[in-house]
């Protein structure tokens, strides 16, 4: 990165380092935060729909559709989270090369499942062959995603349906009251009021959520604990920057990190409690109302 | 092959017991049911250690964040800062990472020579990364417990003269696990869930012998088939969860025995804090 960089074998002390902290691989560690922090970004909202959507069905007047939200939101509860990263990835790309190849290869005559292979007509992998390697890692990124989603999404129905039986039963019979349809009050004051109820448990499921995603690194992802091993590992006088095993300061950098992103996250969660309190039907609702 | 002589030869095969080589091609339902199951154990025999230990350091924890001394309070804080505020999974690489480090013939502590080659294997050193973990987590939850001690009891243990140990052994923590439990059985699940981590963070699982998992990604991997192995590690969890709420509800109603039925608090699972 630095012209004082060309020949790393005559530095030494913080020159060194500054040169060793500044190469390729390193600047594609850094870049690894970015992929976490993205996968934060997509999939919270992704999940808290889901969940959304989950937590309605879940409610459902319709019998099916209420058992599979059931099911949905019990699923989580019994199984480590682990069995579903291993789990969605794998089986989601073999339905989507599955469908792909009922589709694009009709006339294929040969069994998918041979033994211990799965094979698909080589029109319907994906991604395809010949794509170039940032499709490959997209399409992992997004598997991991569907994963995150899937997973994250049961626990936040879990905690938007508590929240939807915690609005207070009179504010459900005043919108009765005012001829609200059920739609029109489910929407209009049920919402509306859930998200305090919510509030703690979303704060928790988006702490999870971030203590997570380390476990990309078991989807294939090259994330931060991948680029951690790999640069952290013992290096010969082969290469440019020799040094002994550091994975130890490497992955205590990463905790540094997480530490840091708890702690302010808690602070912000800890603001938005007091924001959403305003104006609310609870006890810190009604104790903000009488110090003004 | 019978199913059988399948069970016999592989039942035991996590802890060393069997045939030295898994299964390679033709693998049958049978033998991933079979090594899946024998892969239980390890999650049991983590689960079970790191929870009965961590009970003990939690509840000195917790107590020691509760004490107005800062030189007992600060470090219990930091502690618990320190392993609810990272991943496990880091956790698990750093501390294996550290071990590593540890010279090979042991360490001299007053004259006593401390065995260090265990540590990097997972049964010592996954466990105390799990029995650290769960401490930290359920000494948050049962310091919470302690704050909401109704303040009716410990008058009632003032008037009745008790003090110091006698009442905390008799009035404080008795209250303090039946508030806490409910929670406790939580986390309790959590951890079990939480064991199916070791052998993807670092430990590596000697001669092959691993837990439930590292056999159904074994088996995922073999045969290309993530449609059996899966759902079979699935329901066995189920089934020890379900087991685990069980035990913690008759433990449940021993601790809530002065109750009439009516009032007596149920234990609901709802996950609230995973890592």
């Amino acid at each position: 990165m630095f012209a004082s960089c060309t020949d790393p074998s005559t530095l030494d002390g913080l020159n060194w380092l500054a040169c060793y902290l500044t190469t390729g691989k390193h600047v594609l560690f850094y870049k690894s935060f970015i992929v976490v922090l993205t996968l934060l970004a997509v999939t919270a909202p992704i999940a808290l729909g889901v969940g959304f959507l989950g937590a309605m069905a879940a409610r459902s007047k319709v019998a099916p559709l209420r058992w599979f939200g059931t099911l949905y939101t019990s699923m989580v509860r019994g199984v480590p989270d682990i069995v579903f990263f291993l789990f969605v990835p794998l089986a989601m790309d073999q339905g989507f090369e599955w469908t792909r190849h009922k589709i694009l290869c009709p006339d294929w005559s040969e069994p998918i499942r041979q033994g211990n292979d799965f094979l698909v007509c080589s029109a319907a992998k994906l991604p395809l062959g010949s794509a170039p390697q940032a499709v490959h890692e997209f399409y992992g990124f997004i598997l991991a995603v569907i994963a995150f989603s899937i997973v994250f999404g049961a626990f936040a129905a879990n905690v938007l349906s508590g929240a939807m039986s915690a609005v207070p039963r009179a504010q459900m019979e005043t919108a009765e009251a005012y001829g609200m349809s059920p739609r029109q009050s489910f929407w209009r004051i049920l919402v509306p009021q859930m998200w305090i109820y919510a509030l703690p448990g979303l704060s928790n499921l988006w702490m999870i959520l971030i203590k997570a995603t380390p476990l990309l690194f078991l989807l294939g992802v090259e994330d931060i604990v991948y680029w951690a091993r790999e640069l952290g590992g013992a290096k010969t006088s082969h290469f440019d920057y020799p040094h002994p095993d550091w994975r130890l300061w490497y992955f205590l950098g990463l905790l540094v990190f997480y530490l840091a992103f708890t702690k302010v996250s808690e602070i912000v969660l800890d603001r938005l409690t007091t924001r959403l309190s305003r104006g609310q039907a609870t006890v810190a609702g009604e104790q903000m109302r009488k110090a003004t | 092959m019978s199913c059988l002589q399948t069970i016999s030869d592989y039942a035991f095969r996590s802890i060393g017991y069997g045939p030295r080589l898994l299964p390679k091609s033709d693998i049958t339902l049978c033998e991933q049911v079979t090594l899946i199951g024998s892969g239980m154990l390890w999650n049991i025999y983590f689960g079970v250690l790191a929870l009965g230990f961590g009970f003990v350091f939690a509840t000195l924890l917790a107590v020691a964040k509760n004490t107005p001394n800062p030189w007992l309070r600060k470090p219990a804080e930091w502690f618990m800062f320190l392993f609810r505020g990272s991943p496990l999974f880091i956790q698990f690489f750093l501390a294996y990472e550290m071990f590593v480090q540890l010279p090979k013939a042991g360490i001299e502590i007053f004259g006593l020579t401390l065995e260090t080659g265990n540590l990097t294997r997972a049964w010592a050193g996954a466990l105390i990364v799990l029995f650290l973990n769960t401490s930290a987590y359920s000494a948050e939850i049962f310091y919470g417990a302690l704050r909401s001690v109704p303040k009716g009891d410990m008058e009632a243990a003032d008037a009745y003269g008790m003090v110091g140990w006698t009442r905390f052994r008799r009035i404080t923590w008795p209250t303090m696990l039946r508030l806490a439990w409910p929670s406790y059985t939580n986390e309790a699940i959590f951890l079990f869930h939480a064991t199916a981590l070791v052998f993807f963070s670092g430990f590596p699982a000697w001669q092959q012998k691993g837990d439930a998992l590292y056999y159904a990604s074994y088996f995922a991997e073999k045969t290309f088939n993530p449609f059996v192995p899966y759902p079979i590690v699935a329901g066995y969890f189920v089934v020890l969860i379900v087991i685990v709420i069980g035990i913690f509800n008759i433990i449940n109603t021993r601790l809530n025995r002065h109750l009439p039925l009516e009032r007596r608090p149920k234990l609901r699972f709802k996950p609230q804090i995973i890592r």
